[in-house]
């Protein structure tokens, strides 16, 4: 497995390690200096292994070299073992071949409207989210297909809010973009880009809250931003990035950069096409990974997840990575080109990760051709239990619109509406 | 679950204590409020000392002196009625006297002050964020003591992020938070109009009832005095069209308090906009008002005025000026009905027809621009269940068609005025009136 160059870099101002506690910056919860300090100040971790690795004054390390030192280190030289090799591999397994089956179904007339396809992308949803706990939460744009699944959205759920049935996790109301799960903490779907992450960082603000103001004990949920490279420019990405550093909020925002937002090149939208490095900028850790090799994603991924954890704060985590479908089924995709996409389809992720299991034997081809087959078998039966689902009623289509259900207001007769038996009969006119 | 909202019934509850002689149940259909109809028996017997004088605050309290007798124990009286209203019991008369009208003033300021205080400490996970709303006290002294009560973790001073802190309350209310976002005015919401309307409104809809945002977006709205065209729009039609939101706006303290106390304790996104002009105007309030546990319901308008020969709707600002032509209408022997709308999402379309079958003319008036105003939204609301009982075109009042000048002169012509309600209320009872210029 060839180590590519990755980049690990720190603020200049200060490494972490050392970062006093007196600094306005990051000592309080919020801001100012005039009130006194109420809360825990974050916990000072002890040296971290890649500080040893660079001794010297400048801060910037390469994994490679971490990589290096823990193989000298570990008696086993292997990133992971042969149980978790099997999850990924079955997760990033289960993410192509929905997204494979959604294009078949969209081509057959059962899915409609806008659909957005992640393959080629998995090993970054599969290196992050399987870290995370069921409580922590998952903020996504509308390609959020697999962080559904890799969450833990069953298939047979996404699929049939796909074809728009009752029975989708969002009951047919949200659709391709917008799949939203509270059993699973997963916050959609959002269609505006841009529009997830100061939601995520919401998220994130809500579980400091809970443990900092409400005392809540154990509430220390991390919360995941994804979004791509045509996001970086948005104005709220950056509005963001300042408060999330700020107030030291428990959230990793991961750049999906497949170097192209439609069909606009990111080299060609931006002035400085290194998104990594707007981290820094910020006063977070701004780091660049091979977002087609899922394991290297996963020791990032770990890192980072830990360190918003420990309360430390934020990360900025670019993953390049590239998608082998158009922008979305109804993409031609005639812009790009091919040589760039042969490149690219040699770096396929589940490849990748197949002869790192065979090479270390770690796995064998029955073993994989078994999963392969099982998952077949899942998504043939969500395909089967979204066509056989029902169709919403049409008393449904008033629901939901309020938590409060009075919320439309009382009507002619003085009493609310919700109340009248008629009201979700399906009539337009409230 | 606490009865957070009244229920229709406890105004009947107050208006029987309020005049203390009626005694049985006051029917249902009745769109009455104890405030009015006591400035309605003085007027009537003759008691109420106003004299043409414009200013509505003071005759009112002039004509409460006059009312006797005053209070009994308010505080024991407002926890009968609570005990009434928990256990759901009618009385079919009631033995209370009289309510107490006494004569405290409170300005809107603090009216919003004091319900974000005792909403704040009845339930921690409010918290507020905004510009200026820390240190600053409040752009507009709103939040004045709450930072030194609550801390800087329940008092955001936000950076100018009007799109980040906004997605970050909603992303905070998706969790269970309950914040209040401070825009300075409306005008800067449309930097975070996306969130307001994409994440927060839509949210429930779309997740199918899996996620509510129980968040509240509030700020003054509409035109101040020669603040110019960027910070002088009304956003009332614009929130009210989207459904998922609910649009409400006070004109007075009683409106400001009980509204904002409603809008924090409801589950959905609201968005509550003010008046600037209105923070320093002082109502009366009654002691229910001062109460703790005082909401107004949503989605119910206020008849702030009883009138026979036209109605006239208005909500924020105009209410005022609305009073004020009505005044000067009942000088001329129009008997005009002004109703305070209160919330513009959801429009309280039953009082309003029913306002105006009773009086069958009808005068809208709103401050924002007129094309696709609730004015419009009102008109058609009429025409379409009370077109038989009109006997009048619908007058519609709005600010001109025109973003905001900056002259004193023509942004008192770009925003309406107390004579052009008059106008516009004589022209509905078709009293020949020379016609005003139109922009």
């Amino acid at each position: 497995m060839s180590l590519s160059a990755t980049k690990f870099v720190h603020p200049i101002t200060t490494p972490p390690s050392t970062r006093s506690s007196d600094k306005p910056l990051f000592s309080t919860f919020f801001g100012s200096n005039h009130t006194k300090l109420r809360f825990n100040k974050p916990i000072v971790v002890a040296q971290r292994r890649s500080s040893s690795a660079a001794s010297t004054s400048s801060p910037v390390v390469a994994v490679s070299d971490v990589v290096k030192e823990k193989k000298l280190k570990s008696a086993s030289n292997l990133l992971i073992t042969k149980e978790e090799g099997l999850v990924i591999y079955e997760d990033m397994i289960l993410g192509r071949f929905f997204e494979d089956m959604c294009a078949q179904m969209y081509y057959r007339g059962k899915m409609f409207g806008f659909v957005h396809l992640y393959n080629g992308q998995e090993a970054v949803s599969t290196g992050f989210i399987k870290f995370l706990k069921k409580e922590d939460y998952v903020v996504s744009t509308y390609r959020d297909h697999v962080h559904a699944l890799s969450k833990g959205v069953p298939a047979r759920e996404v699929m049939s809010e796909l074809f728009g049935k009752a029975t989708g996790c969002c009951r047919g109301q949200g659709g391709s973009m917008h799949m939203f799960s509270k059993q699973y903490n997963l916050l959609g779907g959002f269609a505006f880009i841009g529009e997830g992450i100061p939601v995520a960082t919401g998220a994130a603000f809500s579980s400091k809250y809970r443990r900092e103001v409400l005392k809540e004990p154990g509430a220390d949920e991390v919360t995941l931003a994804f979004f791509g490279d045509g996001t970086c420019n948005n104005g709220q990405f950056y509005e963001c990035l300042n408060m999330a550093a700020l107030w030291k909020l428990p959230i990793v925002f991961v750049v999906e950069n497949n170097l192209w937002a439609i069909g606009m090149s990111h080299l060609r939208a931006t002035s400085d096409p290194q998104i990594w490095k707007k981290g820094p900028a910020f006063g977070m850790p701004g780091i660049h990974v091979d977002g087609m090799d899922v394991l290297k994603v996963r020791e990032v991924a770990k890192e980072a997840i830990e360190r918003a954890r420990r309360g430390e704060g934020p990360t900025l985590v670019e993953c390049e990575t590239y998608r082998f479908r158009g922008h979305s089924l109804a993409d031609p995709d005639e812009l790009r080109d091919p040589a760039e996409k042969a490149h690219y389809a040699g770096r396929d992720p589940i490849t990748a990760l197949k002869k790192y299991l065979f090479d270390n034997k770690l796995a064998s081809e029955q073993e994989l051709k078994a999963i392969d087959k099982k998952i077949e078998e899942l998504l043939d039966d969500a395909v089967e239990f979204a066509d056989e689902s029902p169709l919403p009623p049409r008393s449904q289509l008033l629901e939901n619109v309020f938590a409060d259900p009075k919320g439309f207001g009382i009507g002619p007769d003085g009493k609310y509406r919700c109340e009248d038996p008629k009201f979700t009969q399906g009539t337009a006119h409230v | 679950m606490k009865l957070r909202v009244e229920n229709i019934f406890d105004k009947y509850i107050i208006n029987l204590g309020a005049c203390g002689i009626r005694c049985g149940f006051i029917p249902f259909g009745e769109r009455r409020s104890e405030s009015d109809s006591i400035r309605q028996r003085e007027i009537d017997a003759g008691t109420s000392s106003t004299s043409s004088s414009y200013y509505y605050s003071t005759s009112f309290r002039v004509s409460f002196i006059h009312f006797s007798p005053l209070m009994l124990a308010s505080f024991q009286h407002s926890k009968m009625l609570r005990a009434i209203r928990h256990k759901n019991i009618l009385p079919a008369f009631s033995a209370f006297r009289a309510f107490s009208s006494s004569a405290k003033e409170m300005t809107v300021r603090e009216a919003l002050n004091s319900a974000l205080d005792e909403e704040m400490s009845a339930d921690p996970k409010v918290f507020l964020m905004g510009e200026e709303v820390g240190e600053y006290q409040g752009a507009y002294k709103i939040t004045k003591g709450l930072l030194d009560k609550y801390g800087p973790e329940r008092v955001l001073d936000t950076p100018i992020t009007e799109a980040g802190f906004t997605g970050i309350g909603v992303g905070a209310a998706y969790y269970g938070l309950r914040p209040v976002v401070e825009f300075m005015t409306f005008n800067f919401s449309m930097q975070a109009i996306d969130h307001i309307i994409n994440s927060a409104a839509k949210s429930n809809y779309m997740s199918a009832g899996q996620i509510s945002v129980p968040i509240v977006f509030r700020g003054p709205n509409g035109a101040a005095a020669g603040v110019g065209a960027q910070h002088s729009q009304c956003y009332a039609a614009w929130y009210a069209s989207c459904p998922g939101l609910k649009v409400l706006s006070p004109y007075s303290s009683e409106d400001a308090r009980g509204l904002l106390k409603a809008a924090i304790r409801d589950p959905d996104p609201v968005v509550f906009l003010e008046n600037e002009l209105l923070y320093g105007e002082s109502f009366p309030v009654s002691a229910e008002v001062l109460d703790s546990s005082f909401c107004l319901p949503i989605g119910k308008a206020k008849i702030e005025r009883e009138g026979k020969d036209v109605t006239i709707t208005a909500f924020s600002k105009m209410v005022g000026y609305a009073l004020k032509a009505a005044e000067i209408l009942a000088k001329e022997g129009i008997s005009a009905e002004v109703i305070n709308l209160r919330s513009i999402r959801p429009l309280d379309r039953s009082t309003i027809n029913a306002s105006v079958r009773k009086t069958n003319r009808l005068v809208t008036v709103e401050e924002g621009f007129p094309q696709h105003g609730v004015g419009a939204e009102i008109c058609t609301s009429v025409i379409e269940e009370s077109f038989g009982y009109l006997d009048a075109p619908v007058e519609r009042i709005a600010g001109a068609d025109v973003p905001m000048p900056y002259a004193a002169n023509l942004e008192r012509m770009a925003v309406p005025q107390v004579e052009d309600i008059v106008r516009a209320a004589k022209r509905a009872c078709y009293r020949s009136v020379p016609l005003a210029a139109t922009a």
